[in-house]
């Protein structure tokens, strides 16, 4: 466990020092205000929307760049290290396979963790200042969860970039397929979705259009977070099929923790065959 | 005593490909063994299988009498150092911030690491970040790291490459010094021009195979590699040829002021009586056979075997 943590503590002060913490806050920041102070520009006002209005903006918002983010941050974490000379070395120390990316993977999860809460969490106290709705326990609740589910998914990708990054042999192509892999589940699938929505419309139950959402972890989020406004749900595209107990915020949550359980156990899996 | 290091009919297959072809070697302690051969030799497999990052197909391989891949490796690799070949480290990282990190993971207190950096000539840019450092600032490092925790045991990859020659003296003085309190290292490389005299025994590897293993001057015997010498003077008229018509000499160049010739090396005080009998002759050179001979001798042994 000791070994474990000397990995992570590594990993996160590099975070600091290459200002991957501060970039990640300010750009979470910015984006909050900019949202909340432009998001009712539609309706010819321009000034700070109250909160419940920010998240269901910022949910579709933050599903492009958190990816990304993750992405940018991971991918090339065991590449990196060998391309350096340091991934054989590591492996004659006193340090197993799964030490070595469970560290990376704790340190890179806190720098996600740290960065998102002092993001949003910046911005959720400057709008709810300014919109007068300070004292609404349920907002701050739904905001929680937000940062909350904001955070799992950035890990969910972090974990799909060492996957990536212990199947490749060059720096390179990790940041190929981390480019993929955001492709994939942040356009090409919920485009696929909507073409299976279309061409089954009519046709009896397209509930399972509705499980196959599960499949993509973005699209968890988004549902995680659109379920908690009864109004909001009423005008959402995709979100609209999925009703019922199953999409219960705390079961989104969850799915939401095996899609990083899951990637990480294969990207283990995977470096534990790798050949040195 | 059990040996250091121990490899018994050692191989590795990847797939169809046989990297290593039942070597054995054996490293006692306090000595210093140079594992040599070209690019695909087997010389990385070697040291991968001696850091018991990759098991061996057949065979076994046993560091201070355990196997390195078996339940007591974690203490093995405690006490052993390692040196990779091109190794470039954290670039936003210091010296020292670097070493603390490699330290911790071995167990190594900070107050044990404090005079690595004098002992590898950086106590100057230990607080530089790495990004600023040269080559051979990187392998100092490099080595810093592979003695953390006093080792008894160092694999070292190529130790001197990208070193001038004033540090690559220094550093085998290092090793002689470590030697002396009863560490053995392992040093894999090309060739090492002129370092016939730190080593205790050399093992040549080629296409898998271990092709000679000994003390350098049990190889140089075994390999009967001639003497070559090259003479000086002003000799217009001599006719070498007949000269040492009567010897086991072959001339490789001849002119009026200079010769070079090779023999036997039982030959030699034959060889020099004859051209000290010369009064022409001015200046005499004896080249004995270098390690890179002897390298290249059973190299080519194997090329014309198969």
């Amino acid at each position: 466990m000791n070994t474990i943590l000397i990995v992570a503590g590594k990993e996160f002060r590099d975070g600091l020092r290459n200002s991957w913490v501060l970039f990640i806050s300010l750009v979470f920041a910015f984006l909050a205000i900019g949202l909340a102070y432009f998001g009712a520009s539609a309706s010819g006002v321009v000034g700070f929307t109250s909160l419940a209005t920010t998240i269901v903006s910022l949910a579709s918002l933050a599903i492009f760049l958190i990816p990304l983010i993750a992405l940018l941050l991971a991918y090339d974490s065991i590449i990196g290290e060998e391309e350096q000379g340091t991934l054989l070395l590591l492996l004659t120390y006193p340090l197993r396979h799964s030490q070595l990316l469970l560290g990376k993977f704790i340190g890179h999860a806190s720098i996600m963790a740290v960065s998102t809460l002092t993001g949003f969490g910046v911005a959720a106290i400057l709008i709810a200042l300014l919109s007068g709705e300070m004292f609404d326990i349920k907002l701050w609740q739904a905001f929680a969860f937000f940062i909350l589910s904001a955070t799992l998914l950035g890990w969910v990708f972090i974990a799909l970039a060492y996957v990536s990054s212990v199947m490749v042999s060059e720096k390179s192509r990790a940041a190929g397929a981390a480019l993929l892999i955001w492709f994939w589940f942040v356009l090409v699938f919920d485009m696929l979705m909507l073409g299976g929505l279309v061409i089954s419309k009519g046709a009896a139950g397209s509930d399972w259009l509705a499980y196959l959402l599960l499949l993509n972890p973005t699209d968890v989020f988004r549902l995680a977070n659109l379920a908690g406004f009864e109004a909001v749900r009423n005008y959402t595209g995709l979100a609209h099929v999925a009703a019922g107990p199953l999409f219960e915020p705390a079961v989104l949550t969850g799915v939401l923790v095996l899609w990083v359980v899951g990637p990480l156990s294969l990207a283990l899996w995977l470096f534990n065959r790798r050949q040195i | 005593m059990t040996p250091v290091l121990e490899l018994d009919q050692v191989s590795k297959q990847y797939g169809e490909f046989s990297a290593l072809k039942g070597i054995s070697l054996k490293l006692d302690e306090g000595k210093i063994m140079g594992l040599l051969g070209h690019n695909g030799a087997g010389k990385t497999t070697t040291m991968k299988l001696v850091l018991g990052v990759i098991s061996p197909s057949q065979g076994r391989v046993h560091m201070f009498g355990a196997s390195p891949t078996g339940p007591e490796a974690d203490t093995l690799r405690r006490n052993m150092g390692y040196l990779p070949e091109n190794v470039s480290f954290y670039n936003q990282l210091s010296g020292r911030e670097v070493l603390t990190y490699f330290g911790k993971l071995k167990g190594v207190s900070a107050a044990a690491q404090v005079d690595l950096f004098d002992r590898v000539g950086l106590s100057h840019a230990a607080d530089r970040r790495v990004k600023t450092y040269s080559k051979g600032m990187r392998q100092r490092l490099g080595l810093a790291q592979a003695l953390l925790g006093y080792p008894k045991l160092l694999m070292l990859d190529e130790p001197t490459a990208g070193l001038d020659p004033t540090a690559t003296h220094e550093f085998y003085e290092m090793l002689i010094e470590l030697r002396k309190q009863g560490t053995s290292v392992l040093i894999s490389s090309h060739v090492l021009p002129g370092i016939e005299k730190y080593i205790d025994s050399i093992a040549i590897l080629g296409g898998g195979n271990l092709l000679a293993v000994g003390t350098p001057d049990e190889l140089g015997q075994n390999a009967q590699l001639p003497l070559v010498v090259r003479v000086k003077g002003d000799w217009p008229d001599t006719d070498w040829q007949s000269q040492f018509a009567q010897q086991d000499v072959s001339l490789l160049h001849v002119n009026g002021q200079h010769l070079e010739l090779s023999t036997p090396l039982h030959n030699k005080l034959q060889v020099m009586r004859t051209l000290l009998a010369e009064p022409a002759v001015e200046d005499i050179d004896l080249i004995p056979p270098s390690l890179d001979d002897l390298y290249g001798h059973y190299n080519q042994q194997v090329s014309s075997a198969t």
